[in-house]
């Protein structure tokens, strides 16, 4: 297998005292999607967050193991994690648009990038990413307008191309549709296989459906045992494995349905 | 459910023959499972109406009260005030003359105080709620600083008015001048405009940072390109609603010596000074009835200007507010 987009190692997530995620190991493929599923409150989206060092910004919250990126441990004191965010991109669960106008939402982030080009250069990453998130033709004549004058479903593909304006190397997306009603989904899920010919995508789902409709791999989170409140990663295979040949019977018990 | 002979029925609404309570569907259920004595309903929302209707009144009758006191002390200063509220009021200064008095040297104390007090608590008091809403490390200083300031919110401004007395007019020399003013207002009014401010801040949801945070930005690149612009709204309502309270106040400008008969223009931040509430506070105290009708002339006046200021705040607030 070509070399991975990320390596988590011997991952450990505290909050204050309370052990959220334990000893997980897990390298995403580059070039794929790779769905994170599991039961609620089993740490799917903390999992998400360690990988851009968006946990940090909950007070508490402490985090052991290594994530490697590009040859370098993200957690290492000499990174900064404002470098690794715009580097490792996130979406997240509710769509959370600036309240400024369409095409403000993609140039801020390209600004405080450092983005120097011209006006023209500006226009043209703006109409880049919007047309990578598959939204250029609905708003194409509205870019002056607020975000917020947006569709959810609309919101949401905005909140990507403001993420794939900056070119990440790898898009995570807590839920991404979970707000939205089935054809915004399914437009999501479309987009996301349109992405990940130039992008390393991790996706938290709930659905299962979703999770099997557009992922390569698949990681089946649980909880670490029988009055355990630990979350970890107790399968990792492609997905196709995952939902017809689990070697685990709880990962079985759950993609089936059994679960409970 | 009441029928319009006002008899009382239960299980949804059909007529029952006589006027005992009705065991319910449930209560049924509950006596057939075995569970002893069947509840029962006694809607009773005749007296229930009459009850509601008793409290409403009650309200009606507080809100009454408090308007009729307003309208009260609303037309008995206008018709006092109304016929000395002409030009030279404004532009006459203070005179043992009613005739020839004004309050030129107050108007011009209130409305420097007012601006030089804004210019300089504005950028300490926004620093401030910025710095411990947005920046500060969630440790027991911090807290310890955060319930001083909320507490100093309260506290008596004649308080504030000592301690400019001791620190600004004699510490650092600055005499019962309009900065020694100024800078003891300032005092007043900080823990007002930080706790508004961090309310302001708050307001904005967490969902908004966390995208910008998560777009590379740094903490200062979010709350200067977001947090702030989103928050303008509440912390400009905030900071009017402060200078609307200093404008009114006089105990802390008493204290430090700005009860003065001023008749020249003010030419500095080092001139003494005075202001409107403490004009009609000296005209109030003459003995002629006429001063007493130059204090109500004074007094619509600042109730002007206290409603322009509201008003503005009130005018901002719809303007910047926005939905998420």
């Amino acid at each position: 297998m070509e070399q991975p987009a990320l390596e988590i190692r011997n991952l450990n997530i505290y909050y204050g005292h309370f052990l959220a995620i334990k000893g997980v190991n897990l390298s995403i493929p580059r070039h794929q999607i790779t769905a994170i599923i599991g039961p609620s409150g089993v740490g799917k989206s903390t999992l998400l967050r360690a990988i851009n060092r968006m946990n940090e910004l909950v007070p508490g919250c402490r985090t052991e193991g290594e994530i490697l990126f590009d040859g370098m441990n993200i957690y290492d004191p000499r990174v900064d994690p404002v470098e690794v965010r715009r580097r490792i991109g996130m979406v997240f669960q509710k769509p959370n648009p600036f309240p400024k106008s369409i095409y403000e939402n993609i140039a801020w982030g390209l600004r405080i990038n450092g983005f120097r080009g011209s006006r023209a250069q500006m226009d043209e990453a703006v109409e880049g990413a919007l047309r990578a998130a598959a939204l250029w033709d609905e708003v194409k004549d509205k870019l002056h307008q607020s975000g917020l004058s947006l569709s959810g479903g609309q919101q949401q593909r905005l909140c990507i191309a403001r993420v794939v304006a900056l070119q990440p190397e790898v898009i995570l997306l807590d839920e991404p549709a979970s707000a939205l009603d089935p054809i915004a989904t399914l437009k999501i899920e479309e987009l996301m296989r349109e992405l990940k010919r130039d992008y390393t995508l991790v996706i938290v789902t709930h659905n299962m459906q979703q999770a099997a409709r557009v992922s390569d791999y698949t990681a089946m989170m649980m909880l670490t045992g029988e009055g355990e409140r630990s979350g970890t990663v107790i399968e990792f295979g492609p997905t196709k494995t995952i939902f017809t040949n689990p070697r685990d019977k709880r990962t079985e018990d759950y993609v089936t349905g059994r679960f409970g | 459910m009441t029928t319009d002979d006002g008899r009382r029925t239960t299980n949804h609404g059909r007529r029952t023959t006589d006027d005992r309570p009705q065991t319910t569907n449930y209560g049924r259920q509950a006596v057939r499972a075995g569970w002893g004595v069947a509840p029962t309903f006694e809607p009773n929302l005749p007296r229930r109406k009459v009850m509601g209707m008793v409290w409403e009144g009650v309200a009606l009758l507080a809100i009454l009260l408090g308007i009729a006191m307003l309208l009260t002390l609303l037309v008995k200063v206008f018709l006092d005030g109304l016929p000395y509220l002409r030009p030279q009021l404004f532009t006459e200064f203070p005179s043992r003359f009613p005739d020839k008095a004004g309050l030129r040297s107050a108007l011009q104390g209130s409305i420097w105080l007012m601006v030089l007090t804004a210019l300089l608590s504005f950028p300490l008091g926004v620093g401030a709620g910025i710095y411990l809403e947005e920046f500060a490390p969630k440790n027991a200083l911090t807290r310890f600083i955060e319930i001083n300031v909320a507490n100093l919110a309260g506290v008596p401004s004649i308080i504030y008015g000592l301690l400019g007395l001791g620190l600004f007019v004699r510490g650092l020399g600055l005499g019962r001048s309009l900065l020694a003013g100024v800078l003891t207002m300032m005092l007043v009014i900080l823990p007002v405009i930080i706790v508004s401010t961090r309310e302001a801040l708050r307001a904005v949801p967490a969902s908004i940072r966390e995208a910008a945070l998560a777009l590379g930005a740094s903490r200062w690149e979010m709350v200067r390109d977001h947090v702030l612009v989103y928050s303008m709204g509440g912390i400009l309502t905030g900071m009017i609603l402060a200078l609307s309270r200093a404008i009114g106040e006089t105990a802390p400008l008493i204290t430090i010596g700005a009860l003065t008969y001023i008749a020249f223009d003010l030419r500095g931040p080092l001139d003494i000074f005075t202001v409107l509430p403490i004009q009609i506070f000296n005209w109030v105290s003459m003995p002629q009835e006429a001063f007493h009708r130059l204090a109500a002339a004074g007094i619509i006046v600042l109730l002007a200007l206290l409603l322009t200021m509201n008003a503005l705040a009130i005018w901002l607030r719809n303007r910047l507010q926005r939905r998420w």
